[in-house]
């Protein structure tokens, strides 16, 4: 991964709230990136950790574990323009209810975020109305239409947390080109949804056994690895920096793998059901468009690919790509359905069971998966549990067992690919900038 | 939810459920060679057909099929219906649903559009093709076809040649025959194949027009252009016809070949092969009636649904 480069200039703002003073009491305190794995108490005064534990309230952390906060550099919270699905209120809470702390949200909106006065206006409305520190991740090109570039430099300056076309690809790569060349002026990351359209052309789910059987059109693997191949040769050749949204496809694990190899900045997230579910559930469900998203669920080899590049640092982080529809868009048939599930709340207990439970990797790693990296790559601040710390984070009950959808989401939509199943590991509290956010039994 | 048997796709039913279906067809069809070919078999029962894409030969064949079983049946279109004025799907079912149907019919441009139907109806629904999904009625009418004019199927060789990709014929047709026992074979240029159809169906994949030889029947596809766009799936249908096309310099005597309909004369299939006495293609088009008509009798019959006084559902009520 990238050497971490705060960017001081991204602006994450937060409503105005009462700073936490709590004491955890009789916890595990891990935080890998700090070198913390203890037992005992974890104290947080006026919003930061350490400190007098005296008068504080007293929270009971036995059989509890404190994590530094996830980070989730993927979110849709669908404002401005679609705040019947999701807005920045509701989106923070879910983020909050998950043990996200941080969360930079996609620029396609109605408009789409691509002005700084656009920009602008949410990180305003984000300072009145986040749960948690949120930032912005505006537009690469004007109205996401490929052709030219936004204000880069303008959007750097007013606080954009790093750039994207994400819904779409640069399909052009002469425009993704002066992109890249351009991130020398303006020194925002850009953070690509890759896809050759031309390759998914009409295509709805995975282009293998299952969509042969049913007949909906396929998107194939190569899709999105043609294009990571295309922008990790010009990134190389541009000495750029560039992230890969949501890899999806084996064929570009092994594309990324190839491009670290040879010294390319190049990191890359993947999703939660990305990690957990297969194109398999797409022909077996009566009512699969809950199951469809862009990139497609893909194939068992393709999961089992991902999930071994994320144990050995192909691919750096997990983001959920939280996509809220409502659910009358989504009762269609499944070619007229949207792309896209919600995430935030579910997304630390789908990786613990999935990653910890079932064996793949340790908690610490996958903390370092969830919270570390992300910060890192995206130059956020990094949460942590050391002592001066602002409070950013999360206190799971590992052993507690919840079936997804029995409890009401936060978020305003409904659309969980992860509905019914059971997941172990649950978020019980959360501290985001240094405010107490969430408790689970409030 | 759809509280009846539905026919939704082919692995809906087993070799049994199929076996029971062509037994009834059977015996429809010798109800149709009678002077009054109407039987009061489905009479109170009210069939609706839902079509919302172009059709003429199944919404024909399902509308007669439920008048000759003295349903009242009413058929929907797809220009001038509601869902042009922006109604959903599930909506247009839920207000149909208030008039008590006992049957959908749908026929619907997108795949898994009778899963939406069937969420929000009590009635059975039949499929009569969704998109590039399935076509069961068309499989069952293809085996009805086959077993009456050929032979069992159990062990037969028949060869699909074409615009697979784009075909619910073909992708309800392969299952089916593979189900009765026959060997599959698909025959297609590697564009109009999906990539993991061999996989996913248990069928050879060939490229080469010749591996049609051993077949017993050639089914040929229609070349869908409709449903290609821009796409450019082969680089001209005079190259395809050279390539692909059914004629009667690439048959044996003896092969019998079947198409669904429409055909492309001179593009999948010659005129000549379409003209010839020997194929089956006419003999599909006749047997559509009373298969459908056996469909029909099937997804009503398995339920338990027939109110006291009515007369039973059953064939010798006829």
């Amino acid at each position: 991964m990238s050497t971490y480069v705060p960017n001081s200039r991204v602006r994450l703002p937060q409503r105005p709230g009462a700073r936490a003073n709590v004491v955890i009491r009789g916890a595990r305190i891990l935080d890998p990136a700090a070198g913390i794995d203890r037992e005992g108490d974890l104290v947080v005064r006026d919003g930061v950790i350490g400190g007098d534990p005296d008068g504080l309230e007293v929270v009971d952390g036995r059989g509890l574990t404190v994590i530094p906060g996830l980070v989730d550099v993927h979110v849709h919270l669908r404002t401005p323009g679609k705040e019947h699905a999701e807005d920045i209120a509701t989106g923070t809470a879910s983020a909050a209810a998950g043990g996200v702390v941080t969360v930079l949200a996609m620029p396609n909106t109605q408009p789409p975020t691509d002005s700084p006065s656009i920009l602008g206006s949410l990180l305003d409305r984000a300072a009145r109305e986040a749960v948690v520190p949120t930032g912005f991740i505006p537009a690469i090109t004007v109205g996401q239409m490929g052709d030219q570039l936004t204000e880069h430099g303008d959007l750097a300056e007013a606080g954009a947390a790093a750039l994207s076309d994400d819904g779409v690809p640069v399909a052009n790569a002469s425009v993704m080109r002066r992109a890249l060349q351009y991130q020398k002026a303006a020194d925002l990351l850009f953070t690509l949804h890759e896809e050759d359209m031309s390759l998914s052309g009409a295509g709805v789910m995975h282009e293998g056994v299952i969509s042969a059987r049913i007949g909906l059109a396929g998107i194939p693997g190569v899709s999105e690895a043609v294009q990571v191949a295309r922008d990790c040769s010009l990134a190389a050749y541009e000495d750029a920096r560039i992230h890969i949204c949501h890899v999806s496809a084996r064929e570009t694990v092994e594309e990324i793998r190839l491009a670290k190899a040879r010294g390319v900045s190049v990191t890359a997230e993947v999703t939660p059901h990305h990690l957990l579910l297969t194109d398999q559930v797409v022909g077996d469900d009566p009512d699969p468009a809950k199951f469809k998203m862009n990139p497609p669920l893909r194939g068992s080899d393709d999961r089992e690919a991902l999930i071994e590049a994320l144990i050995d640092g192909t691919l750096d982080c997990i983001a959920t790509d939280h996509a809220p529809h409502p659910a009358d868009e989504k009762e269609n048939p499944f070619a007229a359905a949207p792309f896209g599930v919600i995430g935030l709340e579910t997304a630390f207990a789908a990786c613990h069971t999935e990653l910890v439970v079932g064996g793949r990797m340790d908690l610490s790693d996958l903390v370092l998966r969830m919270s570390t990296n992300p910060a890192r790559i995206f130059g956020l601040p990094v949460p942590s549990l050391a002592d001066g710390a602002r409070a950013d984070l999360a206190v799971v009950d590992l052993a507690a067992t919840d079936v997804v959808g029995e409890r009401p989401y936060a978020s305003k939509s409904t659309n969980a690919a992860f509905v019914g199943m059971q997941l172990t590991g649950q978020v019980v509290m959360t501290l985001a900038g240094g405010q107490d956010v969430y408790r689970r039994n409030a | 939810m759809s509280a009846r048997s539905s026919l939704i796709r082919i692995g809906d039913l087993d070799v049994d459920g199929i076996g029971r279906i062509l037994g009834t067809a059977e015996r429809f069809g010798e109800v149709m060679e009678r002077d009054i070919k109407k039987v009061p078999t489905l009479r109170g029962r009210t069939v609706i057909n839902l079509f919302l894409e172009p059709s003429t030969r199944t919404s024909t064949s399902f509308e007669l099929a439920a008048k000759r079983l003295s349903a009242d049946v009413v058929s929907i279109k797809g220009a001038g219906t509601s869902m042009d004025k922006g109604e959903t799907l599930k909506d247009t079912i839920r207000t149909l649903e208030a008039y008590d149907p006992d049957v959908f019919v749908v026929r619907h441009p997108q795949v898994g559009a009778c899963d939406v139907v069937a969420r929000h109806t009590s009635a059975a629904v039949v499929n009569a093709g969704d998109g590039t999904g399935e076509h069961p009625t068309q499989a069952l009418l293809d085996l009805y076809t086959v077993q009456r004019e050929i032979a069992p199927i159990e062990g037969l060789h028949v060869a699909f040649v074409g615009d697979v990709l784009h075909s619910r014929v073909a992708r309800s047709g392969i299952s089916a025959f593979r189900m009765m026992g026959a060997k599959v074979t698909v025959v297609a240029p590697p564009t109009l194949v999906p990539r993991y159809l061999g996989e996913a169906l248990g069928t050879e994949v060939s490229a080469d027009i010749r591996d049609i030889a051993d077949a017993d029947v050639v089914y040929v596809l229609r070349m869908q252009l409709e449903r290609m766009g821009t796409g450019g799936f082969v680089p001209s249908l005079e190259e395809y016809a050279r390539m692909y096309q059914v004629n009667h310099s690439r048959l044996r005597t003896g092969q019998r070949v079947m198409h669904a309909g429409p055909v492309n004369r001179g593009v999948e299939i010659s005129g000549k092969v379409v003209d010839d006495p020997s194929t089956l293609i006419e003999a599909q088009a006749g047997n559509g009636l009373v298969v459908r008509m056996a469909v029909l009798y099937d997804v009503l019959s398995e339920s338990q649904t027939a109110a006291p006084g009515v007369p039973g559902v059953t064939l010798e009520a006829a």
